[in-house]
């Protein structure tokens, strides 16, 4: 598997770090409650399909990047770099 | 039999006979020339089995190279080469090849059918593994590995393309020249020897002259080209995602030392053209599998192209034109032809052998090598002497690689054949005779086509040429298997034929899933190259469907197998592990301190002194250095993190549980880091160096983690955040200078004394350092007056030699690991063996260091309930006269010592010189109320019980007096 880092280029899987979910990217306020905190941390769907992750590319730029891939073709459509991400 | 005497010629052997070889040649091609027709025992029957194609395919001659450590098994003599001296035996077999043992299993055979050991050895239950599974092991399977390290080297290597073009022959040889005229970076890859395919076993012509001068000018044409890389004797295994392959290059012989045995590439390719051939695929008639039966076009193979026939008097069994090929090059060869037998009544051949239209060939005989054949012809038979029988049912198109992604082959009825289905590897395409497209012309118009198409997808701009060639359509008649008496092999190398097929489909096991699974037929190192398409138009005649309706056939990759030790090259042993060594290791190594892994690191457990014989006698002493003198330790291993920018602060204050925003410029301060699911994932201290400059310390074990979760923190986040982080361990060496000497000691090495004042517990700043720039911070891990100084890297080793030195003036030295390990013991603070990421704050007795004026990461979740109710296991101390062991449970004093009855468990335990007695730290149910208690310790795996008395975790000095001091 190869991702392309907005900053180095198209690279091996070994090079990135994997998180999970850009869901992760929603960090609910401290009051959100016990629920949103509860999806937060531990709540994820299993897609095949489409998915939205969380990857850090550890040993090259160290950028963390929003991989929007497809987890029955194994297509990896785009990298982009999460601080670039409106929130 | 050679047709000529070859000039070069070296020796190797066989099961220790010694033969004549000419280099390079496949040891197959060696075996047969010196008429050596039984080469191996088959898998399960132990029948006797001879070479029986040319190349990667084959099923039957399976050898060991080499012997004791380096011996190889499972080698396909077909693409072994030959070298002087190269050891090569057979294998299952005993005592010998022709006198083999266990070929009893073919006299049984009427129990060993398919299924057998699913119905056999269901009963009793207990008698699977003591009896029944042992001696299937010993009489089944192939070569044995030799059970010892391996010494030979392995390589693995990444190479990037343009164009990886798969396959030599015609097909790939038109696609690299058309791309690489076109300017493409191209990769050409090929497993044998030689480039040029069936081109090198064919009598042909391309453009007027014999094809394999043509081939010697497409060779000579890509040489020349500077973007063109040709790679020989590399098989490409497998296709992966992202234009990603694998391949396995046999790089030397068994005798080039300096070279690796092979190497595992993996090439990333922007796209790929396949042109991997065909394979020609067996009929299944009755005892088919003796020595001597081989693909027709290996026979031919054998004589055009290395000059070694296989037989005296040949027969051919066909039901295709493309065997009548094999009977005209070994009759132009001057070899005699004793029959051709085609199965088609209508076939319009001729030459000037018998020839048998409309005939079969129904049995066999020959125990050790092929002596006659039998054939049905015209409603009578005839009986045949032969030595060599050459069968072709046809040819499959070598589809494996569009497989590997999960691509099913399309079934074309013209040519009774699956071909690739289009787009089922992204980025690659097919081209020739793996698409179906068996003429020599047509694979060179396909080559060059399909490469002009890639070519011009990449951006440049190709020109198509093709040179002239046969382009003689290839006719045949389905045959798959023959009626008669006698077992018919589809899968030679897994022992599986005709009637164990129609078995699984008549014991309803009918789709191709099943039946592989049932038979075992496709498995093995050949994976059902030549048997899977024969195999399913048997099960498809013996269920009453068409081939389409029965199944697809699929490949998995490696194509070949592939050694483990090539995919894991440079994984032996240490590997390419890194090693980190601190600027105190060799200083510390010449004291001979026992090196000990800290991660990557190396750290010195302990620094023996003469007449210490044993460690805890160094450790004693070097924790009373600290406790009544002066102990030097290099801790240049903590994380060191430098963190700057306006906003740096407010990173602090989001990522510690605790304030960092109020800290002073000059002072230093404890935090404690949580992960966002509410546990402890670090601790450690942060000095503010500035207003905007913060340098942070985390645990050895945590840097790299700690590092990434704060990159994580200001990019995913807090990217409104204004701060940068960076590791600087690497830059700075730092060294604890601990005890009641330490301000002493510390100014002999300092440009200025220290003024205690300007210089109270946790204050930091800059310092001279015999006149290099450095940093000094108070903080204690020991719980003694403590310093820890810093240097740029490079005086690292004399300024430790200086502390360590000077020290031992004053009646200290240089400490350990295991001293430093009694020290955080004897007060109690937590490492990772406390902080394993079950603990909470709460649960450390941190609770209030939560501040609840702020967000942090982990607040929310640290305050759900549970995570903070009294009943929790609590960290604690324990003490006892008697030593004690960590991982021991703790239980009541009369407890049972029963999983139900745990009420915790130890973490850290040491002997402490200091207080005299046995300490452990732990954590203990509700245990902060259960201090002055006893309770009882078992560890079930040490066999340990001891009676222990709860208390304060802070065993020495509680109220901190010293550090202050
Ligand atoms: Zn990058």
């Amino acid at each position: 598997m190869r991702i392309t880092c907005p900053n180095c280029g198209t690279r091996d899987r070994r090079e990135f770090y994997y998180l999970g979910d850009a869901l992760a990217l929603d960090r609910p306020a401290e009051d959100a409650g016990l629920g949103a905190w509860d999806d937060y941390l531990h709540s994820r769907d299993n897609p095949a399909g489409e998915t939205r992750d969380l990857w850090c590319h550890e040993a090259g730029c160290g950028a963390w990047l929003i991989v929007e891939r497809n987890t029955v073709t194994h297509a990896v459509h785009k990298a982009t770099l999460a601080e670039k991400v409106k929130r | 039999m050679r047709l000529q005497a070859p000039e070069n010629m070296v020796t190797f052997t066989f099961d220790g006979r010694r033969i004549k070889g000419v280099p390079g040649e496949p040891v197959s091609a060696a075996l047969l020339a010196n008429g050596i027709k039984l080469v191996a025992r088959s898998f399960k029957y132990h029948r006797p089995r001879g070479v029986m194609s040319a190349g990667a395919e084959e099923q039957n001659a399976l050898v060991t190279v080499g012997q004791g450590a380096q011996a190889e098994p499972n080698v396909r003599a077909t693409t072994l080469e030959v070298s002087e001296g190269l050891e090569v035996s057979s294998q299952n077999a005993w005592p010998s090849l022709r006198y083999d043992m266990m070929a009893v299993n073919d006299l049984i055979s009427p129990f060993l059918a398919a299924g057998f050991y699913y119905k056999t050895f269901m009963w009793p239950r207990s008698f699977w593994e003591k009896l029944y599974e042992p001696v299937i092991r010993r009489a089944a399977g192939l070569g044995a590995l030799s059970g010892q390290t391996n010494p030979d080297t392995y390589e693995k290597a990444f190479a990037f393309c343009d164009v990886l073009v798969i396959g030599a022959g015609p097909a790939g040889l038109m696609a690299a020249l058309t791309a690489g005229r076109a300017g493409a970076d191209v990769i050409i890859a090929d497993d044998d020897t030689a480039m040029g395919g069936r081109l090198l076993r064919e009598c042909e012509d391309i453009e007027g002259k014999p094809a394999r001068e043509w081939v010697l000018d497409a060779l000579a044409e890509l040489d020349a080209m500077p973007n063109v890389r040709r790679m020989t004797r590399t098989t490409v295994t497998g296709a992966y995602d992202q234009g990603t392959y694998g391949a396995l290059e046999r790089v030397a012989g068994r005798f080039a030392p300096d070279k690796p045995l092979e190497c595992f590439w993996r090439i990333v390719a922007q796209r790929a053209i396949l042109c991997a051939g065909a394979l020609e695929r067996p009929i299944a008639f009755p005892n088919n599998d003796r020595p001597g039966i081989m693909m027709a076009s290996a026979v031919r193979a054998y004589v055009n192209r290395w000059g070694v026939t296989p037989g005296k008097a040949v027969t051919v069994f066909g039901n295709n034109d493309d065997a009548h090929r094999t009977a005209r090059d070994l009759a132009a060869a001057g070899i005699k032809v004793a029959a051709v037998i085609d199965s088609r009544d209508d076939a319009k051949v001729a030459g000037d052998y018998p020839i048998y239209t409309g005939a079969q060939v129904i049995a066999t005989k020959g125990r050790h090598g092929l002596q006659s054949i039998t054939i049905r012809h015209n409603g009578g038979t005839r009986m045949v002497q032969t030595d060599c029988l050459a069968m072709s049912g046809g040819w499959n198109p070598t589809v494996h690689l569009t497989c590997h992604m999960n691509g099913r082959p399309t079934w074309r009825e013209d040519i009774a054949s699956f071909v690739p289905t289009p787009q089922s590897i992204p980025g690659m395409v097919t081209a020739g005779a793996c698409n179906g497209s068996f003429t020599t012309a047509a694979c060179l118009a396909e080559g060059a086509a399909v490469a002009a198409e890639v070519a011009a997808g990449l951006g440049l701009k190709p020109k198509v040429t093709v040179p002239d060639a046969d382009g003689t359509a290839y006719a045949l008649a389905p045959l798959w298997a023959v009626p008669g008496k006698g077992r018919k092999w589809i899968d030679f190398q897994n022992d599986v034929h005709v009637k164990d097929i129609k078995l699984a489909a008549q014991e309803n096991f009918r789709s191709v899933e099943h039946m592989k699974r049932y038979t075992t037929q496709g498995m093995a190192p050949d994976q059902g190259k030549s048997s899977n398409v024969v195999a399913l138009a048997v099960l498809a005649d013996a269920t009453g469907r068409g081939i389409p309706e029965t199944g697809t056939t699929t490949f998995r990759p490696p194509y070949v197998p592939v050694s483990i030790a090539a995919m894991g090259a440079g994984s032996q042993g240490k590997g390419f592990a890194p090693e980190r060594f601190t600027t105190s290791h060799k200083a510390s190594v010449a004291r001979d301190a026992p090196m000990i892994e800290a991660g990557l690191w190396y750290r010195p457990s302990y620094f023996p002194q003469m007449g210490e014989t044993h460690w805890q006698q160094s450790c004693d002493r070097e924790v009373g250095y600290v406790r009544n003198a002066v102990g030097v330790c290099d801790v240049s291993t903590l994380g060191k993190i430098d963190i700057q920018g306006p906003d740096a602060a407010a990173l602090l204050d989001f990522v510690y549980t605790n304030m960092f925003s109020t800290l002073k410029v000059g002072r230093v301060r404890y935090g404690l880091m949580l992960r966002e699911d509410g546990h402890v994932m670090d601790d450690g201290t942060t000095a503010r160096l500035g207003d905007t400059h913060f340098v942070m310390t985390t645990t050895t074990a945590a840097a790299g983690l700690v590092m990434r979760h704060l990159e994580f923190v200001l990019q995913v986040l807090r990217s409104d955040l204004d701060a940068k982080v960076i590791s600087v361990t690497e830059q700075w060496a730092q060294f604890a200078v601990a005890g009641p000497q330490a301000l002493a000691l510390l100014n002999t090495v300092l440009d200025q004394d220290l003024d205690d004042e300007i210089w109270p517990f946790m204050a930091c700043g800059e310092v001279g350092v015999s006149g290099v720039p450095g940093r000094l911070f108070r903080i204690s891990f020991s719980g003694e007056h403590a310093y820890e100084v810093a240097v740029p890297s490079r005086y690292g080793e004399s300024l430790f030699r200086m502390l360590t030195a000077q020290a031992e003036v004053m009646g200290g030295g240089p400490y350990g690991m295991e001293a430093l390990n009694v020290l955080r013991i004897e007060k109690g603070f937590v490492t990772h063996a406390e902080l394993h990421g079950r603990t909470t704050a709460f649960d450390i007795g941190m609770a209030r260091m939560v501040s609840a004026k702020k967000d942090c990461i982990g607040k929310a979740a640290a305050a759900r309930p549970g995570l903070s109710d009294w009943g929790r296991q609590q960290l604690v101390g324990l003490r006892s006269t008697n030593a004690l062991t960590a991982g021991a449970h703790l239980f009541e004093k009369n407890a049972a010592e029963t999983r139900g009855n745990s009420l915790g468990y130890t973490t850290s335990v040491c002997y402490s010189p200091t207080l005299q007695m046995h300490l452990a730290l732990g954590f203990l149910e509700n245990g902060r109320a259960r201090h002055g208690e006893v309770i009882k310790l078992r560890d079930h795996l040490r066999d340990v019980t001891e009676e222990v008395a709860v208390c304060d975790p802070v065993f020495f000095d509680p109220t901190g007096g010293r550090a202050r001091g």
